[in-house]
Parts: structure tokens; C-alpha cells; sequence
């Protein structure tokens, strides 16, 4: 036990020691944590009051970055596939941080719902037994089992492997193989159900379209890797981790055929809903034309169709793909793209018009745009900090055994 | 023999409190409902008619009238081409109304006279659909006579002023809400 | 057998957490049993006749603490052999708004921020009609009603028998009621506003903060699923004035309704007025097309 408590301060004493750069990060997010709270404390002390969405747009940005984020999480899948599948070692190497950025989204996916709700004290009501979970019935309590389970087997399998590479010279993954398996499905399924949480739904003629799942995931395929390709080139220059330029480009070449597919998808929903122009399109009107005036969607959209575009043409060819700058451009490009697509561009409109035809514009208040700043925040300081623990223990720095010593756990 | 004759008065008794007891209201298209809100109170010294009618001379001549009654003339808007007064008051009898065979009726039972050329309307009031509901969904229901609600004479409703519009969402915001000067009904309290 | 090892999971689970939480969290000084009481407040549905009693009077203290009124909760369940049906004559709809304020003053709605259950849309003659909701509008405020070349058609909860609002809670606090009612606990609603995405009718609102009343027009006849006054962060809906209905009453907004346009039935009675409007008019329902069935009927009468 003591050696426990002993290891596990030896695991986090790293997150306190670093560079002033180090400091100037942390203390820049923990800015905007202290921000963030300072608004949710007004929020949790008014109600949401505090935020714009009302009856007529119910759901807000809060919702639109949790959508968001279950891509992000979802897309560790990318990194699981070629690694474990099909033993690619540049990309074996860093699926682990393609893991715990899931675990990073995923806490934020929660907090991001959880921020949401109206009653965070009657949360327990959701969970099976304890409370009365709607299941099978409600796709929100699908939601928050395959959340949960995500979080879990990403746990578990970031754990498993940081504890066998401190502890043992040679490990292996057997024991847990069949948990890293069941993630990819997985994976898939937490989009898939957050997907289906608004596809059904036949009130809303914007999301009751069955492209909505795999959008969402074509969505997710091209987000979350451009993430990580953005971190990961971060992470080895401020650590000596060594990521390759070859990890990179074999996820930019996979992030190319997300986008050709998310971009495709898309266009199939824009012709089926112009083209037999019923009284659904309404609100496609609202998201790529304005709808009687009201357009305050519109730039945003064409700007996310653009950068999608533009990032297309970039990762399309491998000459400009491979080239560090324009891969970044592209990253960035597709990340704020998707950002706009699958966060308020989906999320909103779903309720523009209402169901009663009434148009809100629907734009977040400072209290909503800073409460998310906060949580985004404190994403990105958990991963740090995961990073933190991580990268020591990854590069042999951190070692819970002497080499002479050295048990050897046969596979 | 004689027990029955003692006991017919008491019998009969019976027979009339239960018909008093029994159910006051019957509903359905056919039979005719039976409990009543008072019937529309007429202006003070207009009824009965007979009072001013009873020595005056029957004009039987369509005409527009001058001289008393001027406001219903004026305002007769009761497919006043086709009708005027005596189509349902009683020349002979000012003090009752008449059905096109010629029965008299009290002013109380209008809706006889109303439902001879408004029967669709009649079938539904009769059920309960057309009208003002109140009363019980599963008991007694308060039927109104036509006239309760309708001026015999200008029979399509006014118009009326519209209670305030909602508020649009961009109004609902977190100001300081003061006790009294939360905004009241405008409807009143509940009774 | 399963629902009943939930239970006793349950149970045990709250015992031990409320008095582990006992235990270790409440300050000693402002230690409220009440607070825990409401905290681990029990689903409508699985109260026994003696939780409901109390927690009614619990619920009737908080109450009498929050708005200095005598408030009486009701739990009158369902009648047998009922199941209410709702018509509404749009011949006769002169969209006056007087069922918008009945039902606030009936169903303690929320004033500031204003909340009301009843939305009437102001339509043109000879649009596309009532398919095309994005023609209406809510907000029209002439001098007079009704204004020439307008109709009107009120919405408000259509209790489905389908009802994709009950189907979409992730927490089972809203669900259709033996008589039919869509109903809402207010103290299991957790929030989401899943409901409210789910709902084709937008008859579902949310308590986006605080709501308040004048002391002196609540009402004080309430139903507990019905229109005892709310908490911030739960949505709330039109009951059919359940704490009226149950009790053989005609909703407020029927009663009040000054053109007659308003009926209200039990459906499963042949005689009643609702049975006859479906067997003698030509009635629709909003939005057939989604088969939510609802028990709310369109007519025009003649």
C-alpha cells in the first residue's frame, strides 16, 4: 500500500516541475478555469437564465461542444485501427496519447452535459438501479452508457499500459486485447448514439435524416485526428518523446479520406433536401441561405465549407500534405470547419424554425461562451497533466524497477 | 285492494320525488338538455310587452321603426333581407315567441325557434358541442340559451380585445425581479 | 421480480448513502433533515400511500415557506375507465388569448419569466394553412380579434398516446398517465430539455430560472403532477388542468373560452361531447404525419 501512494507521487510529481513555458500554460488555463467558474457559480445561482437558449432554441452551445467533442473522443479509433489492427508501429507508438486524449474529451463531453442540465443535484436519477435510467427507450440514456463505457475502457487501457511500462521491462497488450478491440465498435458507438440522440427525433425534420450518423462520424474521423497531429507535434517538441513525421502523415492521409467522405455525405443531405424542396428544408435554408432575413448562420456555415474545402485540396495530394505548414493550415482549417458543422451548425438549426415555425436566432451569451472557454481549459490542462505523467513513464524515465531485476510477464 | 289504495297517495309521492331526484339532465343529440343558466334578463320595463303592445294596432308592413325599439332596427343584422320581427315574435301575442307552425313558446325556450333554421347548430348544442362549456365532463353541464350568448337581433359576436401577446425570448432575460412589481394577470386572481 | 430487487437496491443504496452523506457532509449547525428528505425524494411512481403523505406535507411546508400560502397538493389518480380527449373548433377561434391567461392563473404559471402553456397562431387565409407553421405567428397583437382574413389555432400539449417526449426522458420523469395525461414529476425532472427537442407541438417549457407569482394569485388548489408551483430547472406542460379533470371538472381554458370553441371529453364514453365532435365533425390532428396520435382534436364545426 505504501508503495502504492509512494509510486503515485512519484507519478505526479512531474506535473509540478517544468519550464516557465510550462508555467505560463498552466497558469494561462487555470485563468480560465477560475473564468469559467466564476460564470458557472452565476449560472448554477440564477439558472440558466444566464445562457440565450430559451423554449424556442432548448439546446445551445453547450450541447453543440459536447457533440463536438464526442467526435474528438470518438476519433482515437483512428490511431487503435492501424496500431493494434495492423501492428503500424510509427502510429503504435502514439496511440497511448491518441487514448488519453479520448479519456480528456470524453470528461468533457460530461462536463459539458452536466453544465447543461437544470438540476445537476437530481443527476443521480439518470443511473440504472439507483435511479430510474429510461433504458433501452431514451437514446440519452444510451448516451450516458456508452459515454461512461468509453471513459472506462479508455481508462482501462491508458492505465494497463502505463502501469506495465513502469512496472516491467516487457509487456503485452493480450490481457487487455480484447478490451482494445471492443473500443474501435465502441468508438464508432458513441457517435453513432450521440448521432442518433437527434436523428431520432422526427419533431426536428433537420436531424431526422438517417446520413446524420455516419456524417457524424466522417465529422469525427476529421477533427479529432487534426487535433492530434496539431498536439502531437507540439508534444515532441517540448518533451523527447519521438513522434514521427511518418505517424503524422499517415493520419493526414487517413484524415483525407474523412473529409472527402464527410464532405460527400454532406452534399448528398443538401441535394435530397433542395431538390425535393418540401417544407423540411427550412431549416437547410436557415443554415446555407437565411430564412426570411434571417441568416446570422450563414457565414459561418460557407467559412466551415471553405476551410473544409480548402483543407480537402491540402491533404488531398501527398506533396502538399507532407508539407509541415500547409499540413497544419489544413489541420486547423478542418478543426474549425468541423467545429462549426457538427457543433452549432448541426445543434442549432435543429431548432430553426421551432416546431410551432418560430425563428430565434439563437447566439450564446458571454456567461455560455465563457463557461465553455473553462471547460475547454480544463481539457486541455487534464491532458497536460496526463501528458505530464505519461511521458516519463513512456520515454523510461520513470521506472518502478531496476533493470537487473526485471520480471518478465511472458505473452 | 285497500293496501294498495292506502298506498297509491304515498306511491305517487315517490313517483314524483324521484322524477325530481332522478337525473335533472339528459344528454345526446336527440333528448333536450335540461339544466339552464337563468335566462338573459330582458331591460328594465320592456317586458312584458304586452304592457305597451296590448292597445296598439298590428302593423303587419315590413318597415324600418322610428319611433321605439330604434336601435334593434338599427342594428338588425339577422338575415335581415329575408326577416323582421314577426318572423318569431307573435303579433297577436307579444309576450311569447312562435315556431313557423304557428305553437307559441316562452322567451325561455328560444332555442326552439333558433334551431328551426340552425339545425346543425341545434343537433350540437343539444350534445354539448356548440356553446360556452361548463359545468362537469362527467355530470351536470350548464347549457346556455342561444340568446345568453348571442344578440337575437345581431347574432355574430363582436369583436373583442385581444389579451397581451407572449413575450418574445430575447425579452425573458435575468433582471432583478421585484416582488410586487411582478407582472399581474390580466385576467385577476382565481376565484 | 426485477423492479422489485431495483427496489430494495435502492432502498439500500439511499439508507446508506443518506446516512454515510449524514455522516460526513451536513454542517452541524444548519443540518436540515428536510433538505436530505427532498434530495432523495422517491419517483411519483414508486411513493407508497405513506411517502405520499410525506412528502406532500413536506412539499406543503416548503411552499408555505416560499410563498407565504396554504397550498394544498392533491394525488387523486386517474379514474377508471377514462381517458380524456380535447377538441377545438377552429371555425370558432377568435384567437382573444383568454385560455392563454386562464390557464396561467389556473395552472400557476410562471410570470416573470413568463411562461405559458397555450400558444395561439395567428394564421392568413389561403396560405399554405396549418402544414406550413412557419406562416403563423404567435405574436400578433391587433386591436381587435379577429382580425379579417386571420384564423386561429391554438397548441398546446397534445397528449399523445405515442408520446415521443415520455419516450425521449432519460430518466422516466415524465410518462403518460392510466387517463391519458402526459405527465411531468417536478421533482425527478433532471433537466436535460431532451424532452423539449422531442416534442413536435412545442408544448413543453422550461423553468429557466426562479419562477414567481404574486402571493396573491396562486392558486392554491394544486395536483402534484399538475400545477403545484415548479423549480427552477424543469420543464413543465399543459396537464389538461389535471387537478379539474380528475375531479370531474372541465379544464379552465374550456370553461373560460368565450366563443365556445374548446371540448373536453372522456374519450372512451360514446356519449360524451368529445366522441360526439369525432363522430360528427371532420376533425385532424397536428402533424398526423409523425404518429404521435394525439388526443388533442382540430375541428370545424360547421
Amino acid at each position: 500500500m505504501s508503495q502504492f501512494i509512494k509510486n503515485s507521487v512519484a507519478c505526479l510529481s512531474p506535473v509540478t516541475k517544468g519550464n516557465k513555458y510550462y508555467y505560463l500554460w498552466v497558469g494561462f488555463l487555470g485563468i480560465l478555469i477560475c473564468f469559467g467558474a466564476f460564470y458557472y457559480i452565476q449560472q448554477l445561482r440564477y439558472g440558466l437564465i444566464v445562457t440565450n437558449m430559451r423554449d424556442q432554441v432548448s439546446w445551445g452551445l453547450y450541447i453543440s461542444n459536447f457533440t463536438f467533442l464526442v467526435g474528438v473522443a470518438a476519433a482515437a479509433v483512428l490511431l487503435v485501427v492501424p496500431a493494434y489492427i495492423y501492428h503500424f508501429k510509427p502510429i503504435h507508438e502514439i496511440v497511448l496519447f491518441g487514448e488519453l486524449m479520448a479519456v480528456v474529451a470524453v470528461t468533457m463531453c460530461l462536463m459539458f452535459v452536466s453544465i447543461d442540465m437544470g438540476r445537476l443535484d437530481r443527476a443521480w436519477h439518470i443511473l440504472p438501479f439507483i435511479g430510474m435510467m429510461h433504458f433501452p427507450a431514451s437514446m440519452l440514456a444510451w448516451d450516458v452508457v456508452v459515454l461512461n463505457g468509453y471513459l472506462a475502457i479508455n481508462v482501462i487501457v491508458t492505465f494497463y499500459a502505463l502501469y506495465m511500462m513502469a512496472h516491467h521491462k516487457e509487456f503485452s497488450f493480450k490481457p487487455i486485447y480484447p478490451i482494445i478491440i471492443l473500443s474501435i465498435p465502441w468508438a464508432i458507438g458513441i457517435h453513432t448514439v450521440t448521432a442518433f440522440l437527434y436523428n431520432g427525433l422526427p419533431s426536428r425534420p433537420f436531424w431526422n435524416a438517417s446520413i446524420l450518423a455516419p456524417r457524424f462520424i466522417a465529422g469525427a474521423l476529421c477533427s479529432g485526428p487534426a487535433l492530434m497531429i496539431i498536439v502531437f507535434q507540439i508534444v515532441r517538441k517540448v518533451s523527447d518523446i519521438k513522434i514521427t513525421n511518418r505517424a503524422l502523415f499517415k493520419i493526414a492521409q487517413l484524415v483525407a479520406y474523412a473529409v472527402g467522405i464527410d464532405m460527400f455525405l454532406e452534399g448528398c443531405e443538401i441535394f435530397k433536401e433542395f431538390y425535393s424542396n418540401s417544407i423540411h428544408l427550412a431549416p437547410m435554408k436557415y443554415v446555407y441561405l437565411g430564412l426570411d432575413g434571417n441568416y446570422n448562420l450563414v457565414p459561418w456555415t460557407w467559412a466551415a465549407i471553405i476551410a473544409i474545402a480548402i483543407a480537402f485540396i491540402i491533404f488531398l495530394q501527398k506533396r502538399t500534405r507532407e508539407n509541415i505548414l500547409l499540413l497544419n493550415i489544413g489541420c486547423v482549417l478542418i478543426f474549425f470547419g468541423v467545429y462549426i458543422e457538427k457543433g452549432m451548425g448541426c445543434v442549432v438549426p435543429g431548432f430553426i424554425p421551432g416546431t410551432l415555425g418560430e425563428i430565434y436566432q439563437y447566439s450564446p451569451s458571454f456567461t455560455e461562451k465563457a463557461i465553455s472557454a473553462g471547460v475547454f481549459a480544463f481539457g486541455a490542462l487534464f491532458y497536460t497533466f496526463l501528458l505530464k505523467i505519461a511521458i516519463p513513464i513512456y520515454t523510461g524515465k520513470l521506472r518502478f524497477y531496476k533493470d537487473e531485476d526485471a520480471d518478465k510477464v511472458t505473452a | 285492494m285497500g293496501i294498495l289504495r292506502k298506498a297509491g297517495p304515498l306511491l305517487g309521492l315517490l313517483l314524483v320525488l324521484s322524477l325530481r331526484i332522478g337525473p335533472t339532465i339528459v344528454y345526446g343529440a336527440d333528448a333536450m338538455p335540461k339544466l339552464f343558466v337563468p335566462a338573459p334578463p330582458f331591460a328594465d320595463g320592456i317586458f312584458p310587452c304586452s304592457d305597451c303592445h296590448a292597445d296598439m294596432e298590428v302593423n303587419l308592413h315590413k318597415r324600418k321603426l322610428t319611433e321605439e325599439h330604434v336601435k334593434i332596427s338599427k342594428e338588425f343584422s339577422h338575415a335581415a333581407d329575408r326577416q323582421w320581427c314577426f318572423n318569431c315574435h307573435t303579433p297577436k301575442n307579444r309576450d311569447m315567441l312562435h315556431l313557423s307552425d304557428g305553437r307559441l313558446i316562452p322567451f325561455t325556450k328560444v332555442e326552439l325557434l333558433c334551431g328551426q333554421c340552425h339545425g346543425t347548430i341545434f343537433r350540437d348544442w343539444k350534445a354539448g358541442v356548440h356553446g360556452k362549456r361548463t359545468g362537469q365532463w362527467n355530470g351536470k353541464k350548464v347549457y346556455r340559451h342561444c340568446t345568453s350568448c348571442h344578440n337575437p337581433h345581431s347574432p355574430k359576436f363582436k369583436k373583442i380585445t385581444p389579451m397581451p401577446p407572449p413575450m418574445h425570448p430575447w425579452q425573458i432575460t435575468n433582471h432583478r425581479i421585484i416582488k410586487d412589481q411582478i407582472p399581474k394577470n390580466p385576467l385577476g386572481n382565481i376565484q | 421480480m426485477t423492479t422489485k430487487k431495483n427496489k430494495l437496491t435502492r432502498r439500500n443504496f439511499l439508507k446508506g448513502a443518506t446516512a454515510g452523506a449524514a455522516a460526513l457532509a451536513i454542517p452541524v449547525g444548519t443540518a436540515d433533515a428536510s433538505i436530505w428528505e427532498a434530495f432523495f425524494q422517491k419517483h411519483f411512481k414508486e411513493m407508497t400511500a405513506a411517502d405520499k403523505v410525506r412528502v406532500i406535507k413536506r412539499l406543503e411546508e416548503e411552499y408555505k415557506e416560499d410563498y407565504d400560502r396554504d397550498i394544498k397538493i392533491a394525488t387523486t389518480p386517474a379514474m377508471p375507465g377514462v381517458k380524456f380527449g380535447y377538441g377545438l373548433d377552429l371555425s370558432r377561434c377568435i384567437g382573444c388569448r383568454r385560455c392563454v391567461y386562464a390557464c396561467v392563473r389556473e395552472n400557476n404559471q410562471s410570470r416573470d419569466p413568463q411562461i405559458q402553456w397555450i400558444t395561439v397562431l395567428q394564421f392568413e387565409k389561403g396560405e399554405k394553412g396549418v402544414s406550413n407553421l412557419e406562416e403563423a405567428t404567435k405574436y400578433y397583437d391587433p386591436k381587435k380579434v379577429p382580425e379579417d382574413g386571420h384564423f386561429y389555432m391554438p397548441v398546446q400539449c397534445q397528449h399523445c398516446e405515442n408520446p415521443p417526449c415520455v419516450r425521449a426522458c432519460p430518466t422516466q420523469a415524465t410518462w403518460k398517465e392510466p387517463d391519458g395525461i402526459v405527465v411531468i414529476d417536478y421533482n425527478w425532472c433532471i433537466g436535460c430539455r431532451y424532452c423539449m427537442a422531442a416534442c413536435p407541438y412545442g408544448a413543453r417549457h422550461f423553468n429557466w430560472r426562479k419562477p414567481s407569482i404574486r402571493k396573491e394569485e396562486i392558486n392554491p388548489n394544486t395536483h402534484y403532477l399538475g400545477n403545484r408551483p415548479r423549480y427552477r430547472g424543469v420543464v413543465e406542460k399543459c396537464t389538461f388542468c389535471i387537478q379539474r379533470t380528475r375531479a370531474g371538472r372541465y379544464p379552465a381554458c374550456v370553461e373560460v373560452c368565450p366563443v365556445g370553441a374548446r371540448k373536453f371529453g372522456n374519450l372512451l364514453d360514446p356519449k360524451s361531447e368529445i366522441r360526439y365532435c369525432i363522430e360528427n365533425k371532420r376533425v385532424f390532428r397536428l402533424k398526423e404525419d409523425l404518429n404521435t396520435s394525439p388526443k388533442f382534436f382540430y375541428f370545424f364545426a360547421t
